[in-house]
């Protein structure tokens, strides 16, 4: 049977960035954008994307928004695109990006292919969560979430394996800014949630390497360390499919994108604030558990705020517990691990090397900047 | 270049092969005297052992067996067939022929490992001798050549850091072994499994050398030891070693140094003058035996004085007239392996070094560090190549190369440059051990064996391919062509659902008869 593929386009993605703008998110961004001479690149992106795809293209089946939206590019690669909904060409607003992901779960396409940046992985996870695999092909001018491959090249080419059932799928953060906080160059990152995206693992091919544990053994892994030392202390688990692993072994209800607290293996508190925290763990002694939030390296102040620099004061930099797959902090590329709670003694006072656990009994050290 | 296709025998596997009743050997019956004069064989065999039904083994005529073997040899790139010098951390050297020709007499072949120590004086003498060579060439104390092979020469030596704190009453405390990310992923492997839990030090990424800071944040009153490569699998070398290792003693820990790959290092450093108290070599790679995948090779490992009463036993001894196997040490950790180990790597490797004297072992380090260094210089210049760590401008042993830009430019990565290598009648390189901290990368070793014109034809290949990536990625994208088999899907190698290792397994999980 021939693979369904969705291909949504945001024609209007990385416009802003060429400019300085920071994003393209909004209408008055957009038309500011055009006066200072932006140039659409993310129709040259999605053509680079849909080539890779082109050896499969006979067994597969193309569902697209029409002209700028992915029929153009489509038809210049030479593919017979199955076309849906409307837009007003040259006026395509985030509301098509949704409707036309609505149109492709109706559709029950195998995989969305969608270009744009951090925005429009928002707009597509708002409508299709986790109910059918995505893929980002980069354009935008911001791009924190992993939802995306590292180019548009080999977007496709990931693309084309997933069609062929030769790669599985991974949970990927759907992280965005504040665009017009960050014009004012204040950086404030959410978490929203997570697609699920294809991913290649790091393939055997060599005798001597051996097999190489897979995400779900490495984040499983993690979470028995920590369950294992478990002793008298409150656990305050940060945001993050790695974190959230602890919760998930030891069978508990957990928020995905909160902060909740372990006592003694129990769940005490779900999705909990600041004060909330301050409040169970006063008089008390406590743990600090977070993982890296995103590509840049962020521990702390990006997407779990709640874990405030009053939290972390009072816990202690003793009990802070950072976990993280090796490939996550391999993703760091080097850099170092950041923090930016609001209080600047607490950014000094957690600078330096820090014990990461990568797995049962296992851990690295890496630096916080 | 050398126009080249691999034979394609499309051989099937042998418990596939032959039919009931053939037969490779037809045995004569026993002579009628015989017969009268003894029971029947199987009374020998105590009941409890002997077999229900008969083993499930193929039944194959000679020339057919002799033609499968042969089949499938010609489907090998083996060491004597190929420039093979891609497999950093593990190139193998020539193994001089002459040796073959001494582990194959009779005088070593014959030897028994439970004759009595009086009988085998001449193999006792070449250990002993041996050690005496390889505590020069390290400046450690005592050697023992009992473990099988490099990761067990490794284990030994966890097992050694296990000992001495649990002697000292230290041990639940001291639990933990720092090692680093570049060092062989034994060095936090073997220490897991003696019980350990492992700190790894992530590299500085200008140097590609773990922080001498990063080390002092780790080190504690649980600290037993650090495992270290050096030069680690970039071969960069690391000058703070004795820092290090000053950094661990001053914390309580033992210091144990892989050198496994010691090529570079002959004649030029030692583990006793950087403060190790223990080191093991790889007497099948380093010292010219040939390798054996856990076979036939030998992870020597060596200690300080201090710690001789832990070595495995037995321990070869002299006493001015007689060699002895020593048994009695009761603080010895016991046994890594059956017997002496795999003596046969020894007597070859004592061959070798008698025949290169210092200063040729010396000059083995030189060459091997000028032919990686020469490299270098002609990878570097290969569009989409680049060297890991450019700054450190020196490499001993091997390199880590990345085709990053490759892949960025052209889709074509590491994994398919080694899928293609082949095409050419080389060996598939060795990427790295993982994780993969450098992208796309490939880790050449030259050794001292290869010559210059084997070092420019390999380099030629990887040029030529790189050259493909840009014309023609495709062709390297669905590589190999001109080999045994094609490109495999390689999904199920990580799927365990899809693994068999033995035949009955297959039958097992495939549910085929």
């Amino acid at each position: 049977m021939k693979k369904k593929l969705g291909l949504i386009v945001n024609p209007i993605a990385g416009m802003g960035g060429s400019v300085g703008l920071k994003g393209t998110d909004g209408k008055k961004i957009l038309s500011q954008a055009k006066q200072l001479g932006a140039i659409p690149t993310a129709h040259i992106r999605t053509t680079e994307a849909l080539k890779e795809l082109l050896p499969i293209k006979n067994s597969i089946d193309l569902y697209t928004y029409p002209h700028e939206m992915g029929e153009e590019e489509a038809k210049a690669c030479s593919y017979t695109p199955k076309i849906l909904g409307s837009i007003i060409k040259g006026k395509t607003t985030s509301l098509d990006t949704k409707n036309a992901a609505i149109d492709m779960l109706n559709h029950k396409v195998d995989l969305i292919l969608f270009v744009g940046g951090d925005g429009t992985a928002r707009d597509i996870y708002e409508v299709v969560g986790d109910k059918i695999p995505v893929l980002g092909v980069p354009a935008g001018v911001k791009i924190h979430s992993s939802s995306f491959a590292i180019n548009s090249r080999a977007a496709g080419s990931l693309a084309a394996k997933f069609l062929q059932g030769l790669i599985d799928l991974r949970a990927a953060e759907v992280m965005d800014i504040d665009e017009e906080a960050f014009r004012q160059n204040v950086l404030s990152a959410k978490l929203y949630g997570y697609l699920k995206v294809p991913h290649e693992e790091q393939m055997v091919q060599n005798v001597k390497i051996g097999s190489i544990p897979s995400q779900r053994e490495t984040i499983e892994s993690i979470a028995w360390e920590i369950i294992s030392n478990m002793k008298e202390d409150y656990y305050i688990i940060g945001p993050g499919t790695t974190t959230k692993s602890i919760l998930k072994k030891l069978n508990l209800e957990y928020s995905l994108l909160g902060v909740d607290i372990v006592y003694q293996k129990k769940l005490i508190a779900s999705d909990v604030n600041e004060n909330q925290i301050l409040k169970i763990i006063d008089g008390k002694k406590a743990k600090i558990v977070v993982t890296v939030i995103g590509g840049q390296g962020y521990i702390f102040g990006r997407g779990n705020q709640q874990i405030s620099s009053k939290v972390i004061e009072k816990v202690g930099k003793t009990n802070i517990i950072i976990v993280a797959s090796e490939d996550k902090i391999i993703s760091l590329k080097g850099n170092p691990l950041l923090v930016d709670t609001n209080d600047e003694e607490i950014n000094k006072m957690l600078k330096g090397y820090f014990r990461v656990t990568t797995g049962y009994r296992r851990s690295m050290m890496y630096r916080i900047a | 270049m050398r126009k080249y296709h691999a034979p394609v025998w499309n051989e099937r596997i042998i418990m596939e092969m032959g039919h009931k009743g053939e037969r490779g050997i037809a045995l004569p019956s026993t002579e009628e005297g015989i017969q009268k004069n003894t029971e029947d064989s199987e009374s020998y065999i105590p009941n409890k052992m002997i077999r229900k039904s008969l083993p499930n083994i193929p039944e194959i005529s000679q020339p057919h067996i002799l033609r499968h073997y042969l089949r499938l040899s010609q489907q090998t790139l083996g060491m004597a067939l190929n420039i093979d010098l891609g497999m950093g951390t593990c190139t193998m050297k020539h193994s001089p022929l002459i040796n073959e020709e001494l582990v194959k007499s009779p005088y070593f072949a014959d030897i028994h490992p439970s004759q009595d120590d009086s009988t085998i004086q001449g193999i006792l003498e070449i250990i002993y001798k041996f050690s005496r060579y390889i505590c020069e060439i390290s400046g450690m104390d005592e050697f023992t050549f009992q473990p099988g092979g490099g990761a067990l020469g490794i284990f030994t030596n966890a097992c050694l850091i296990r000992k001495y704190h649990e002697i000292n009453n230290d041990l639940p405390e001291r639990n933990e072994i720092i090692t680093t990310l570049f060092s062989h992923p034994a060095d936090a492997a073997c220490p897991a499994t003696a019980g350990f839990k492992i700190i790894t030090l992530y590299p500085n990424s200008e140097t590609g050398l773990p922080d001498i800071e990063a080390l002092k944040a780790a080190v504690s009153k649980h600290t037993a030891g650090l495992m270290i490569t050096n030069p680690e699998d970039t071969g960069i070398f690391n000058p703070k070693i004795d820092e290090f290792v000053k950094i661990i003693h001053e914390a309580g820990g033992l210091c144990a140094y892989d050198q496994a790959n010691s090529n570079a290092l002959f004649g030029i450093t030692r583990a006793r003058e950087a403060g190790f108290d223990m080191c093991h070599f790889n007497i099948h790679k380093a010292f010219s035996s040939p390798h054996g995948c856990m076979g036939p090779a030998c992870g020597a490992v060596g200690v300080r004085k201090e710690l001789t009463e832990f070595l495995p036993v037995p321990i070869v001894t002299f006493d001015g007239s007689k060699y002895h196997l020593d048994y009695d040490r009761p603080n010895s950790i016991g046994k890594m392996r059956e017997f002496m180990g795999n003596i046969e790597t020894i007597l070859r490797a004592y061959s070798w070094i008698m025949c290169m004297g210092p200063d040729g072992l010396r000059k083995v380090a030189e060459t091997s560090i000028i032919n990686i260094n020469y490299l270098v210089k002609k990878l570097v210049k290969i569009r989409g190549v680049t060297l890991a760590y450019p700054k450190q401008n020196i490499r001993l042993d091997q390199a880590r190369f990345s085709l990053k830009e490759l892949k960025d430019e052209t889709d074509v990565g590491t994994d398919d440059v080694a899928r293609r290598i082949v095409d050419f009648g080389v060996q598939e390189y060795f990427t790295s051990h993982h994780p993969w901290i450098v992208q796309e990368p490939f880790l050449p070793e030259p050794c001292e064996t290869y010559s210059k014109e084997d070092i420019d034809y390999w380099a030629e290949i990887v040029r030529y391919i790189c050259e493909e990536a840009q014309t023609n990625p495709e062709i390297v994208k669905t590589a190999p062509h001109n080999q045994t088999i094609k490109k495999i899907n390689t999904k199920p190698l990580n799927d365990p659902n899809q693994w068999a290792l033995t035949w009955r397994a297959y039958i097992k999980k495939k549910g085929k008869k």
